[in-house]
């Protein structure tokens, strides 16, 4: 069983939603990300969602835009972030990290090589957003090979079709889409959501994970009483680009959002 | 991939296969929410694509609103200075608006109008797209917004200018490297946030399936011309064809009709910018290799890790980092040379066809005419070099003037 189903299952009989926070790998300073992802899971986090920063980020708002630029300010390539998940484990082998990118970083390395890589750092599931099914064949062979677990993004426009291709390629867990847009907007329909999670769960068991437009403790709550996983992005990496200037500030400020996340997770009505 | 088309038998025009790849090229990498949406477009346009009321209505929008079919040159001055074969233009410049970049936006509204799309977005480089863009939905009464980096925006006040008094608004795009593929990134940004209401145009053969293909499709009017109208004033074939190739769709547009007359050799002219060896160019083909972005898999320019470079020409409209998927396959089959000139040699060619033709050719344009002439220097007089005169020089007057370091 991988560490992403280990951690969902575990969570589940306990009664808990998983938490899942973004942070971009080298944003704003090479130096900022590995004590960042230890004081993330002290401070709740389940599962930790690791961006790979990318020239041209076609999905991602402006706040992740940003956190991109200033990462690639620094060179972060993706063996960087990978180096960056092999240090996490020496001490932590227990919290499933995620690699969220786009695909052209991969290409270079070549996907043989690249899911070796991740796997022997501790990667555990790999999230490519220009990659649909269609046309991963190769590199969903790769990934599987090495036991990562490919995490697709389904959206408010899936057909079934689509959800049913997805949701057979996809393992550890689907990651749906809440706002048609990019990272980080706003004007998320709870009631919507959760309509077409159970579209999704008509097609699948994995645990659904719902991210893009969660922001604060009210949004989470509503989300976690629908969904199985809560992924919160832009507002920390906000946290992070509020504090560029005094990077010793960032831990708190993020462990302090995420506390606050947490909670409302917890607390809230199933 | 591409053994069967190799083998020789096969047909050059049989592409994109039904998922938009040619040959390991071309596909749909984008995320999840924009799957969907275009695959409504490719109904849609594969719908159009054989309706005769459509059909009907573009051609006529073509020869009315367009001014087609443009005129085929016999350049017998720039012949006579060069010396060898005899060049021909394909004057896309004299079309309203001034560039080739027309026939494109013409086809795509009335796709957008037919699928009942209110909101038209484009992204624009040097703004040629972007004007023709705006023209047509200034015609058709359609909210119009253009995206183009703010960089691009300092260079071409001119064109910023002629898209807000047709009433577009023009948004200065303020990441990456605030050009032309910053623009592309926040045209799609603006897509999926607005799906429902929203046709994205884009201005060249490249972006996801089907874009590639349906843009071709609007600009091969230009290699169909060429081809009667070449046959009508000389009595056969040309021996050469030569375009410039930023995105590569007035290339493509003049190659695709040609691409199974295989006495035809096809140029494709990259910006070679400072020199190729210099790294600070715009030629993915000559200097790039294959790799995955805005949608499509293609010859990049990318750094080791895979981040993507900027590129430097002095063209803004050859300023891309990417091209076409059909041209990378063109290229790997071999039915087509990828060449580059570089930005002094561009602008030689630019003086030499204004003063010997009375012809002042867009930067973009100069790349073609400048290889044409190279070519055509090496060949016998009773061979035809036929150019794609893509667009017209009028923007490019101040970069000109200030490289010769006149303030206009």
């Amino acid at each position: 069983m991988s560490r992403i189903t280990a951690c969902f299952e575990k969570l589940k009989k306990s009664g808990r939603k998983v938490l899942i926070p973004y942070v971009t790998a080298g944003d704003p300073t090479p130096a900022v990300t590995l004590p960042l992802m230890h004081e993330m899971v002290r401070a709740g986090a389940d599962i930790i969602e690791l961006g790979v920063p990318f020239s041209d980020p076609m999905a991602d708002g402006p706040v992740i835009q940003a956190a991109s630029e200033r990462a690639l300010s620094y060179q972060i390539s993706l063996r960087d972030v990978m180096d960056m998940v092999q240090r996490f484990r020496l001490t932590d082998k227990a919290t499933p990290v995620i690699l969220m990118g786009y695909l052209n970083p991969i290409e270079v390395m070549g996907y043989d090589t690249f899911a070796r890589s991740a796997a022997q750092a501790g990667v555990d599931g790999v999230l490519t957003v220009d990659l649909p099914p269609e046309e991963g064949h190769d590199f969903l062979a790769a990934l599987n090979e090495q036991l990562l677990d490919p995490i697709f993004l389904i959206a408010p426009t899936s057909t079934e079709e689509r959800i049913k291709l997805i949701t057979d390629n996809a393992s550890g867990f689907v990651y749906y889409v809440a706002i048609k847009g990019v990272t980080g907007a706003s004007d998320l329909d709870v009631d919507d959501v959760a309509a077409h999670l159970e579209k999704i769960r008509k097609q699948t068991d994995l645990p659904i994970g719902v991210g893009f437009g969660i922001k604060d403790a009210d949004s989470a709550a509503r989300v976690a009483q629908v969904a199985d996983a809560v992924v919160v992005g832009s507002a920390i990496v906000k946290r992070v680009a509020e504090h560029i200037d005094a990077p010793e500030k960032i831990n708190d400020a993020v462990t302090g959002l995420l506390g606050v996340l947490r909670h409302a997770i917890d607390t809230a009505e199933d | 991939m591409s053994s069967n088309i190799q083998s020789g038998s096969k047909s050059f025009t049989s592409l994109p296969d039904s998922s938009g790849h040619f040959g390991e090229y071309g596909g749909m990498f984008v995320a999840e929410t924009l799957m969907a949406p275009l695959a409504e477009l490719r109904f849609a346009y594969e719908r159009y694509r054989d309706d005769a009321r459509f059909q009907a209505e573009l051609d006529a929008d073509l020869a009315n609103y367009v001014g087609r079919p443009s005129p085929l040159y016999f350049a017998e001055h720039l012949t006579e200075k060069v010396g060898g074969a005899r060049i021909y233009l394909k004057r896309e410049d004299l079309n309203h608006t001034g560039a080739h970049k027309i026939n494109n936006t013409v086809g795509q509204i009335l796709l957008a109008r037919n699928m009942g799309k209110k909101r038209i977005i484009a992204e624009t480089g040097a703004g040629q797209h972007g004007v023709a863009t705006a023209t047509v939905a200034a015609r058709l009464g359609m909210e119009c917004v253009v995206y183009m980096g703010s960089e691009d925006i300092k260079r071409q006040a001119l064109n910023v200018y002629r898209m807000r008094l047709l009433g577009a608004e023009v948004v200065a795009v303020e990441s990456g490297s605030k050009t032309l593929k910053d623009a592309l990134n926040e045209a799609m940004r603006d897509w999926v946030t607005n799906i429902d209401t929203t046709f994205y145009i884009i201005g060249t053969v490249a972006g996801p399936h089907p874009y590639p293909a349906m843009v071709r499709d609007f600009q091969t009017i230009i290699g169909r011309e060429a081809r009667q109208q070449i046959q009508e004033q000389a009595g056969r074939l040309p021996d050469a064809l030569v375009a410039c190739v930023g995105g590569g769709s007035n290339a493509i547009g003049l190659f695709y009709p040609f691409l199974e007359d295989k006495d035809v050799a096809i140029y494709g002219v990259e910006a070679a910018g400072n020199g190729l060896q210099t790294g600070r160019h715009a030629a993915p083909l000559c200097a790039g290799r294959p790799g995955v972005l805005h949608g499509n898999r293609t010859y990049l320019m990318e750094d080791s890790d895979g981040q993507i470079i900027e590129t430097h020409s002095i063209s803004a409209g050859l300023d891309y980092p990417g091209v076409g998927p059909e041209h990378a396959w063109l290229k790997d089959v071999g039915r087509a040379e990828y060449v580059a000139i570089a930005d002094d040699e561009a602008l030689d060619a630019f003086h030499s066809l204004t003063r010997v033709e009375g012809i002042i050719p867009a930067l973009e344009s100069s790349h073609a005419v400048a290889y044409a002439s190279k070519l055509a220097a090496g060949m016998s007089p009773d061979e035809i070099v036929l150019v794609n005169l893509s667009g017209r020089g009028d923007k490019d007057i101040h970069t000109v003037a200030e490289r010769d370091g006149i303030k206009v």
